[in-house]
């Protein structure tokens, strides 16, 4: 393997015809590129997309109430009814992993029609009502002050939490906010703290301009007694929403007196399940990274194959002279190998080089002009690269193995007769 | 040194076989330098690429240093062609992209010897045939008859027990082809055995026996009075 002479040898015969030495290795070099890229490119796009789910509880559903469409005990078909307070404890009870459960209100807020002041500033911006849990349920932070709290909620302190675009909505720059008040449809509230998007580099700045207040004031301040809007809820980690979906629905089904053949009667949206609808899409464009890149490299593979057996084509009688001085037919099988080998490692090695420098500059790119949307970060891993070079030295043998073969089969002595 | 017993060997042309060595019975002593004669299809070249175990006889007995030639793979082969002989070409076959020092020093490559040893032998070898000088020189940049004392360098450099030359003089003028006869007449007084294949009768003639061959068979054996090829370099 690190015997002197051997690589004199096979940087001699690649060295003898440079220009065909470099052709050949550019479809290696062409392949492990594209591959390269290939990959990076579908990590950006998922990184991008991926980012807008980052902090929130994807193992998640949405459920809200309709109209029912079938008659059920003595009630008619067409009601419009509401979920109750006490059905969020129903579900807690019946439903086990459950991590967490948040009935929710919002305002309508009509757009145009400003429902917020401070002062003489005023913004039209959505209003909930909600229990502290919802910010592990959304992708938030506690920016500023502090969040709700269950005393907010058992006390029904009129108390909000405003997000971060609010804040540079309507107030100086350097205005203290907390202990101000805002007037949100006549009723004061005080601010108690802001929060910011943890995935806001993109362009999600609606998402900081929400307002939240506890569950309890909200009924309270708007009238809502003890209906919910509608509701999200969490399964513990290592259980599926999905499986868990169809217990939540019958348990409100019966609570709310909804016939159990209705389906349309609640609505609900899995979160869970989209989101394993975009992963298996990535696994898919990954796929197809790979087999792309991998049939490109085989072209270029075969690229090595064929010039490796028009060497030894040119080589045979040189081949013939080195078998009549009595070199083992098992050394020039190792030499061609390893000229293959060699050729196909330093021409992939090179496109993984460029490759990475692409990457880099395209990262480089992408911080200077500022967030693009759902594209961020491309970047193969180490393990990609580890493969790469596992499968380049693979696919040398393989190019190398028929020429080795053929070289081997030449006899001497035909090998001499060529002149 | 070498035995040969009723060898037989014919070449498949299509439907048709051409039996071109038609029962061979020859031996060689050892320190012998012979002559092996005939015209183009006389079998010479085919009983020389027996000999030097490139091609395998069809029947017949072949003892070389009292070792049974026979049924050989190609592994072995390339062993006992290693060790036991040295071929000099007549388009001297030197690898063209190495140095003379090197094509000399190759057989002792595939003796795994080491670099070293190799490269002073191949040296003293050179130096032996009057081209030390010359050592880091392409064939490209030697003349002929230079290009053949380095083949027959490089034949002897493994110290074979016996050297086969295959027309060693028939690409060359006749100024050189007597200084290549006077290094072969040179090595086989220091005792090796050498056989010469060749169609010119004064070649043969600075040999000490002709062997001639006709249509596949031996038709004349005799000791001839060696002419030295000194006397015209």
């Amino acid at each position: 393997m690190f015997n002197k002479d051997r690589w004199k040898e096979i940087l001699e015969v690649l060295t003898s015809n440079w220009f065909r030495t470099v052709l050949t290795a550019f479809g290696v070099f062409w392949g492990i590129l594209i591959l390269i890229i290939l990959l990076a490119a579908g990590k950006g796009l998922e990184n991008g997309i991926k980012q807008d789910f980052s902090g929130v509880a994807t193992n998640t559903m949405f459920m809200w109430t309709q109209s029912t469409t079938m008659a059920y005990q003595g009630l008619p078909e067409g009601r419009n009814f509401n979920f109750k307070l006490e059905d969020v404890d129903l579900i807690k009870r019946n439903v086990p992993n459950l991590r967490i459960v948040s009935p929710r209100n919002a305002l309508r807020s009509q757009s145009g029609v400003d429902n917020v002041f401070y002062g003489t500033e005023s913004g039209s911006y959505r209003v909930f009502g909600d229990y502290p849990e919802i910010i592990f349920q959304n992708s938030m932070y506690t920016a500023h002050g502090r969040f709700l709290n269950h005393n907010d909620i058992a006390k029904k302190r009129k108390v909000i939490v405003i997000g971060d675009g609010i804040r540079k909505d309507l107030y100086e720059e350097g205005e203290e906010v907390l202990g101000t008040y805002l007037k949100i449809q006549g009723v004061n509230f005080m601010v108690v703290g802001t929060y910011k998007e943890k995935s806001s580099n993109g362009g999600n700045q609606n998402a900081e301009r929400q307002i939240y207040v506890p569950f309890t004031a909200f009924s309270q301040a708007f009238n809502r007694a003890d209906n919910v809007g509608w509701m999200a809820i969490t399964a513990k980690d290592g259980n599926s929403i999905s499986n868990l979906k169809e217990d939540v629905i019958n348990t409100v089904k019966q609570s709310r007196k909804v016939h159990p053949d209705d389906e349309r009667a609640i609505g609900f949206f899995d979160l869970y399940e989209e989101y394993n609808k975009i992963e298996s899409l990535f696994t898919a464009m990954r796929w197809i990274a790979i087999i792309v890149g991998t049939l490109v490299l085989i072209s270029g593979v075969i690229g090595i194959s064929n010039i490796m057996l028009i060497v030894v084509k040119e080589r045979t009688k040189e081949i013939g002279i080195r078998r009549a001085l009595g070199e083992d037919p098992w050394s020039i099988k190792k030499q061609i190998l390893m000229e293959s080998i060699f050729l196909t490692i330093i021409s992939g090695m090179f496109g993984i080089i460029c490759g990475t420098l692409f990457i880099y500059g395209v990262n480089t790119l992408l911080d200077s002009v500022g967030p693009v949307d759902m594209f961020l970060n491309p970047s193969v891993s180490v393990g990609v690269v580890t493969a790469a070079l596992i499968t380049l030295i693979l696919s040398g043998l393989l190019a190398g193995f028929i020429p080795a073969q053929s070289a081997i089969k030449v006899r001497p002595i035909d090998a001499l007769r060529t002149e | 040194m070498i035995e040969i017993k009723d060898l037989h060997k014919s070449y498949k042309m299509g439907s048709n076989s051409l039996h071109v060595l038609k029962g061979i019975n020859f031996s060689v002593e050892e320190g012998e330098l012979v002559a092996i004669m005939g015209s183009s299809g006389s079998g010479k070249s085919t009983l020389l690429n027996i000999l030097g175990m490139l091609d395998g006889a069809d029947s017949g007995e072949y003892n070389l240093d009292n070792v049974p030639i026979k049924d050989l793979n190609e592994t072995k082969a390339a062993q006992y062609r290693n060790k036991f002989l040295g071929f000099v070409f007549q388009s001297f076959n030197l690898i063209n992209y190495k140095s003379a020092v090197e094509n000399v020093a190759l057989p002792l490559y595939y003796q795994k010897v080491n670099r070293k040893v190799r490269q002073e032998k191949a040296l003293k070898y050179l130096e032996q045939v009057g081209l030390r000088e010359w050592a880091t020189h392409l064939p490209s940049e030697l003349s002929g008859g230079q290009k053949q004392r380095v083949a027959i360098a490089r034949a002897m450099a493994a110290e074979p027990k016996v050297l086969l030359a295959d027309e060693p003089t028939g690409a060359l003028d006749s100024k050189t082809s007597y200084e290549v006869m006077d290094l072969i007449q040179k090595i086989n007084d220091a005792g090796n055995t050498i056989l010469v294949v060749t169609h010119e009768e004064d070649i043969a003639h600075m040999c000490k026996r002709i062997v001639h061959l006709k249509d596949g068979v031996i038709v004349e054996d005799k000791k001839i009075e060696q002419v030295r090829a000194e006397q015209y370099v």
